[in-house]
């Protein structure tokens, strides 16, 4: 009786015969805009050089990273969370801290010194990362719609305080130098090729568990929750427990892409964990779509574009263009959102 | 009261902060009956169903299942036999309608029982099989209506509550949908606590009515006896006494 429907031929046949190409992309606009996405990535690293377009791939896949586990708390279970980069934070710092060795750096007082590697690190990072979430979540569970968008920007501010001035953990504004590599069977991973591969790998692990979650039924109940929290309690589910759960992981995914990020750049300071990242990042995935894996993989590609393509800009003066940035992306978002509100490839609107 | 009370709620009181919502409220559910709640607005036929599932706060009295007593929370109620179908339809619009009705029963784990549940609720409403992949948004307000008391058939209660299930909907749309009503009673010999504000349509199905008025009983007793009484004038139109 429940037979499935003919599925529409998959988009990847119509590559091959131009035409059919053709029309498809003039009548569909998603496809038109990954299309569009990807053509000019492919332009953009093709013009400035190899060692450009590795840089652009690893801010890409960090943020691919922090996109697709915040669309899972924002766009399938629809908690507007600005709280992500906190666990982003909590993880870098957490890499930084158990893997370097403070001996020299010049903060007054005794400095606790682990000498883990970093993907023992990395883990223990995590885990730390999950103990807070839980707990941050517990607090946020008791908020709904405003209110909790408003205590969410509380926690992200805390964490930035934290960062700032626990001086004998974090180092304060001093930052943390020297972050460890990580090490696979011997062969330290430093060149920045290298790094990309493993940063990518770990991009594709964090999709495929993503999109086995939001396939599952626990995922069906994540959108329900999103639809209508209080009808979903009379079915027999406790929707704050599978708020909390959803909150874990994904506040655990940012804390990989912390990690991650905090050995790739050697160097952390609070200065990269403040509001406006956890901004960026809501504008991401609703740049990209709500509630769409694919599209925060696409949202994360054109911010990266936008905000490193924008050094390029010819008619605007070297000195302005740093300050200009910001502004541009900014007007680029009121645009979107005033003609295509769901997103680049997204169902529905916040 | 019937010998086989399914659900019984013996001199029930919830308290809203000060104010009281329902006062000492008894009232049952026997085997394969369809029992109405009626009454003007605030008299607390919503909390009566509420309370059933642990969302309301119940300050004294008790709730018994089958002679036991009820006090678990909302999602073992689910499993003891009970669903409820809330107020206003309140179904998922961004999902299709299969995903809605799998809502129903996601605790399930035999694959063949949900697809036998799926099977059968979509034979009771056949839009909703012809609808099956369109997303709950697609319908229209009744049959959203027909979907919302769907999902609540997939738990495969022994017990439905019903509140307002005919609220905002077409005249003809009532009365299909009171048909399905009975159609559910006595094909799966569900047993049905529905309120109600389509007085007229309700008292020609339920086989025994309550009347509420502010948070108390004011009649308990069989549609004719609600029909030659006067009470319902007097509880929507003027106070008791």
């Amino acid at each position: 009786m429940l037979e499935k429907p003919v599925a529409e031929s998959p988009w990847w046949r119509s590559l091959s015969n131009p035409r059919l190409l053709g029309t498809r992309l003039s009548s569909n606009v998603e496809l038109l805009i990954n299309f569009i996405v990807v053509v000019a990535t492919i332009v953009f690293i093709l013009s400035q050089g190899s060692g450009f377009g590795i840089r652009i791939a690893q801010l890409f896949a960090i943020f691919a990273i922090l996109a697709v586990s915040l669309n899972l708390v924002i766009g399938y279970t629809g908690l507007l969370s600005l709280a992500h980069v906190a666990f982003f934070g909590v993880g870098a710092y957490s890499v930084a801290i158990l893997t370097t060795d403070a001996a020299y750096e010049q903060v007054p007082g005794h400095i606790p010194h682990f000498g883990l590697s970093f993907f023992t690190a990395l883990f223990v990072g995590m885990a730390i990362t999950g103990v807070v979430a839980l707990f941050v979540g517990g607090v946020l569970s008791r908020f709904r719609d405003d209110i909790f968008v408003l205590v969410s920007v509380g926690f992200a501010v805390i964490s930035h305080r934290i960062f700032l001035f626990w001086q004998p953990v974090t180092r304060g504004p001093f930052g943390i130098h020297a972050i460890a590599k990580p090490e696979v069977g011997g062969m330290v991973i430093d060149s920045r090729l290298e790094f990309l591969f493993l940063t990518l790998a770990f991009l594709v692990i964090v999709f495929l568990i993503s999109w086995l979650i939001v396939r599952s039924s626990f995922g069906r109940v994540l959108m329900a929750i999103r639809e209508d929290e209080q009808a979903i309690e009379v079915f027999g589910y406790k929707a704050r427990y599978f708020k909390l759960t959803i909150w874990v992981i994904s506040a655990m995914m940012a804390a990989l892409a912390g990690g991650i990020t905090a050995s790739e750049q050697t160097f952390i300071d609070p200065q990269s964990f403040v509001l406006l990242e956890s901004i960026l990042l809501v504008t991401i995935v609703i740049l990209g779509g709500l509630g769409t894996l694919w599209g925060s993989l696409l949202g994360a590609l054109v911010f990266v574009l936008l905000n490193e393509g924008m050094r390029f800009v010819p008619f605007l003066p070297g000195e302005l263009i740093g300050q200009a940035r910001l502004a541009i992306l900014g007007i680029v978002i009121v645009l979107l959102m005033l003609f295509r509100p769901q997103g680049l490839v997204g169902r529905f609107k916040l | 009261m019937s010998n086989q009370a399914l659900l019984e709620l013996e001199e029930v009181t919830v308290r809203y902060g000060g104010v009281v919502a329902l006062d000492s409220v008894s009232l049952g559910l026997g085997e394969g009956e369809i029992v109405a709640l009626m009454g003007p607005n605030g008299a607390g036929k919503s909390t009566v169903l509420k309370a059933v599932f642990g969302l309301a706060p119940v300050v004294s009295g008790t709730i018994s299942w089958r002679q036991a007593v009820l006090d678990v929370a909302a999602h073992q109620v689910v499993k003891l036999g009970v669903a409820f179908v809330p107020q206003g339809r309140r179904v998922f619009t961004q999902l299709t309608i299969t995903e809605n009705l799998e809502m129903g029963c996601l605790y399930l784990k035999d694959k063949e029982e949900k697809k036998r549940r799926l099977h059968e609720t979509m034979e009771l409403f056949p839009v909703l099989y012809e609808k099956r992949q369109e997303k709950a948004s697609a319908m229209s307000g009744g049959e959203q209506q027909m979907l919302a008391i769907g999902r609540g058939l997939m738990a495969d209660p022994k017990a439905l509550l019903l509140d307002e299930p005919t609220l905002g909907l077409a005249p003809i749309i009532v009365k299909e949908m009171l048909e399905k009503i009975v159609e559910i009673k006595e094909k799966r010999n569900t047993s049905i606590l529905v309120v109600e504000h389509n007085i007229r349509s309700i008292l020609d199905v339920a086989s025994r009515v309550y009347v509420l008025d502010k948070g108390r009983v004011a009649h308990d007793g069989s549609p004719d006896s609600v029909q030659q009484s006067d009470i319902l004038t007097k509880v929507f139109l003027g106070a008791v006494e």
